[in-house]
């Protein structure tokens, strides 16, 4: 069990005096929070000692931002950059996402039950240390994983398999590390400059399946199910992209 | 494909050479070796690093410009027909470091500083107590003071949170990675021991200078570079990086080659991968958008810090100005185009963005006009070489004044604008640990902490002769300005009169 649940009620609260009250609660020892009728208030759980909140309604953007070891659970859609520059903890969505999710992040997960908009886990990357993950059920819009150095995306497109609308062009634009999952294959114009398709290998498989089961246990789905279709693996071209555009203009060439 | 270039430089060893090697081990651009007794050179491969002719031990070395004649011809100068020949050979966008080198008049030294004399008489700053503390941070548009019931005086006013620092400059942003640890211990320590900040640049801090946080201003650039919740919380403030004066409108691309363990560790990636900071942050795609970052970053850290923005100075700058302090900016850095850069497109450094000295009038005067000047520290960087390009810069209207390049000049640098190569035989732009260990940073931050007190001292010297005791009554005074040979326009931008108009 964890703990006992405090209740806030966000009802008209800037999020100035919202975020003031959570961090309040959390220092005073309470772990647990859920928090009623969010309604756009900004930066929930940005510069939150690690604790479990559960939002009902509708949180405002930078949603989870530069977030160290929190869960936030949210019962409706959240909007843009959640979980910008994120560092560790999870973000799990009972709705759909905005633009630029993930932006940044470095460790810790997101897992969205419904859609995504674009630019989705841009300019993700790992470290020796970490390495995030995003998941999204639903489709996912242009530029996904654009920049990205490291981590794993994975799109499942469920509900929508052989759409149009699961995934939008220019994938992997400019990607230098990471890899990208999307189920239900994708097609090669869609690809961005800097992404290549790859063969999943056991350790891709093994990625997956974790991601995958922890997200069905999650919104009880059947992994089984999900796992059943094949996956497209999309990798970087080259981790030095640029390695060859430039000459100095001093000494010898 | 065959090399047309002529060697830029030309090393030659004189009489006096002994043949000891010391030039040889002192090159890093592996320019020079030991054949029969003496350094044979290898002339192409030399940027007049100056490192060999610096240690030679009996003087006997020299490094000369290749004389060999190009027809005269000023709209095609040499470096640029030499730039094309590199071009013609690799395809390659020509990388350059350090700062724009190209002869475009410096409207400092087209500035003239007034003195007092006779009727309003000038200060001995040796004598008498000379004001040069300035405070960083957003000030309110008024104060609120009640009396207590005892007579004391209460300040009502809650004063954001503000930085003192000891003397109206700081160091400029510098990434581990542009330059290396060495030089992050030294600006660090040399920025304690004067009281006043340094800036980590955009590659994260290492871990060993976290004991420097009081002294330290932290960056978010577009790369988010190794940007966590200590990071922000131990920084004494922090700076989004918009803009860099040295590249306007550009990213970075640090090569894998540098990031060693130490820089990846820093940064949060893996080692030997490229490192890219995107042109633009993917979150801010206007002034709303920056404002939801400062809003972030303010949420990340309890208010309890001044939240900056360093932009390029570019033609809107003024605008982009306003709108930066509207979005909450607690200080700004206004980039001029003379900024230094570890690593640039040569074409872009030399072609990009405007001087530091326009810019700064530009949005002092604008920041005026919308009465919000108050709201924000100015910070004025890019290409400020010594302590008269400050005070000219305070009397246009800075707060304080950033300096890198010059305090890379205190450390050995020559302007030899091999940054980008890591070869840096002054161990400062390179990841090499054999020739990062040629910084000793005992020796460089004493180098630092002279500089710095020789600027005071002629800062202090140059508002005495001002009949001015405090700096801050120098700041936006324009009228203590000359200028000699700049146009009626710029003029009209600088807010400075002609020489000899009373």
């Amino acid at each position: 069990m964890a703990g006992t649940m405090t209740t806030v009620d966000a009802r008209g609260l800037h999020y100035r005096d919202l975020n003031q009250r959570l961090l309040e609660l959390v220092r005073q020892g309470q772990r647990h929070l859920r928090v009623e009728n969010v309604l756009g208030q900004r930066y929930i759980g940005t510069g939150l000692p690690p604790a479990g909140l559960e939002l009902q309604g509708t949180p405002g953007e930078d949603l989870a931002a530069f977030m160290d070891g929190s869960i936030i659970r949210v019962f409706g859609n959240v909007q843009n950059a959640v979980g910008n520059t994120m560092n560790s903890g999870r973000v799990i969505v009972h709705g759909s996402a905005g633009d630029v999710l993930g932006h940044s992040m470095r460790g810790g997960e997101i897992w969205i039950r419904g859609n995504a908009g674009y630019r989705v886990g841009i300019h993700m990357k790992a470290s020796a240390s970490s390495s995030p993950a995003i998941v999204v059920g639903g489709t996912a819009g242009d530029f996904l994983g654009e920049y990205m150095a490291g981590g794993t995306l994975v799109v499942l497109g469920l509900g929508c398999e052989g759409s149009e609308r699961l995934i939008g062009n220019w994938i992997g634009t400019g990607m230098h590390g990471g890899a990208i999952f999307i189920r239900g294959g994708v097609q090669d114009y869609r690809l961005g400059r800097g992404a290549t398709r790859a063969d999943c290998d056991a350790a891709d498989l093994a990625l997956l399946s974790r991601q995958v089961v922890l997200y069905c246990e999650e919104f009880g789905l059947d992994p089984q199910e999900v796992l059943s279709a094949p996956f497209a693996k999309l990798t970087p071209v080259t981790s030095r992209p640029y390695h060859r555009l430039y000459a100095s203009s001093v000494g010898e060439l | 494909m065959r090399n047309y270039l002529l060697p830029d430089f030309l090393v030659r060893a004189g009489d006096g050479c002994t043949g000891c090697g010391r030039c040889v081990r002192e090159c890093s651009f592996h320019v020079l070796e030991m054949a029969g007794g003496r350094p044979k050179a290898n002339h192409a491969r030399c940027v007049a690093c100056r490192r060999c002719v610096t240690f030679c031990p009996t003087g006997a070395l020299r490094v000369l410009a290749n004389d060999t004649a190009y027809r005269q011809n000023p709209y095609w100068p040499a470096w640029l027909r030499q730039d094309l020949m590199r071009q013609a050979q690799t395809g390659g966008m020509l990388l350059a470091g350090s700062g724009n080198d190209l002869p475009y008049s410096s409207l400092w030294d087209h500035l003239l500083l007034d003195a007092s004399q006779v009727t309003n008489p000038s200060i001995d700053p040796l004598r008498e107590p000379m004001e040069v503390i300035t405070f960083l941070g957003r000030k309110p548009s008024e104060l609120s003071v009640s009396v207590a019931e005892d007579g004391e005086l209460c300040l009502d006013t809650e004063v954001p949170p503000q930085l003192r620092l000891e003397l109206p400059i700081v160091f400029g942003a510098m990434s581990l990675g542009a330059v290396n640890l060495n030089v992050h211990r030294i600006l660090a320590a040399a920025a304690r021991d004067a009281g006043t900040l340094w800036n980590c640049g955009e590659g994260g801090l290492h871990e060993e200078l976290y004991e420097y946080g009081e002294n330290t201003i932290v960056q978010v650039a577009s790369g988010r570079f190794g940007v966590h919740t200590r990071y922000l919380e131990q920084a004494a403030a922090i700076e989004i990086k918009m803009g860099q004066g040295a590249k306007p409108g550009i990213g970075g691309h640090l090569p894998g080659e540098k990031v060693t363990s130490d820089i990846a560790s820093t940064r949060m990636i893996p080692e030997g991968a490229d490192a890219l900071s995107p042109a633009p942050h993917h979150d801010i795609y206007s002034i709303e958008d920056l404002a939801q970052l400062i809003g972030a970053l303010k949420q990340a850290t309890h208010d309890s810090k001044p939240i900056g923005v360093k932009i390029a100075a570019v033609h809107h700058v003024a605008a982009i100005a306003s709108g930066a302090v509207r979005a909450g900016a607690d200080f700004l850095t206004i980039d001029g185009f003379r900024g230094g850069t570890g690593a640039a497109p040569k074409v872009i450094r030399n072609h990009v963005g405007i001087p530091i000295e326009l810019a700064l009038a530009a949005v002092d005067d604008r920041l005026r006009q919308e009465g919000i000047r108050n709201q924000v520290t100015l910070i004025a960087s890019g290409g400020i070489r010594c302590s008269a390009d400050m005070v000219k810069a305070v009397a246009l209207g800075a707060d304080a004044v950033a300096i890198g390049t010059a305090a890379l000049v205190s450390l050995g640098c020559t302007l030899c604008q091999a940054c980008h190569t890591g070869r840096c035989a002054w161990g400062i732009t390179t990841q090499e640990a054999s020739l990062s260990a040629r910084q000793d940073v005992a020796e460089g931050t004493e180098r630092l902490a002279n500089l710095l007190h020789a600027w005071d001292a002629e800062l202090k010297e140059m508002l005495g002769a001002l009949g001015i005791n405090a700096v801050e009554s120098l700041r936006g005074n324009r009228e203590r300005l000359r200028a000699l040979g700049v146009d009626a326009e710029a003029l009209s931008i600088l807010g400075v009169q002609t020489a000899g108009r009373e």
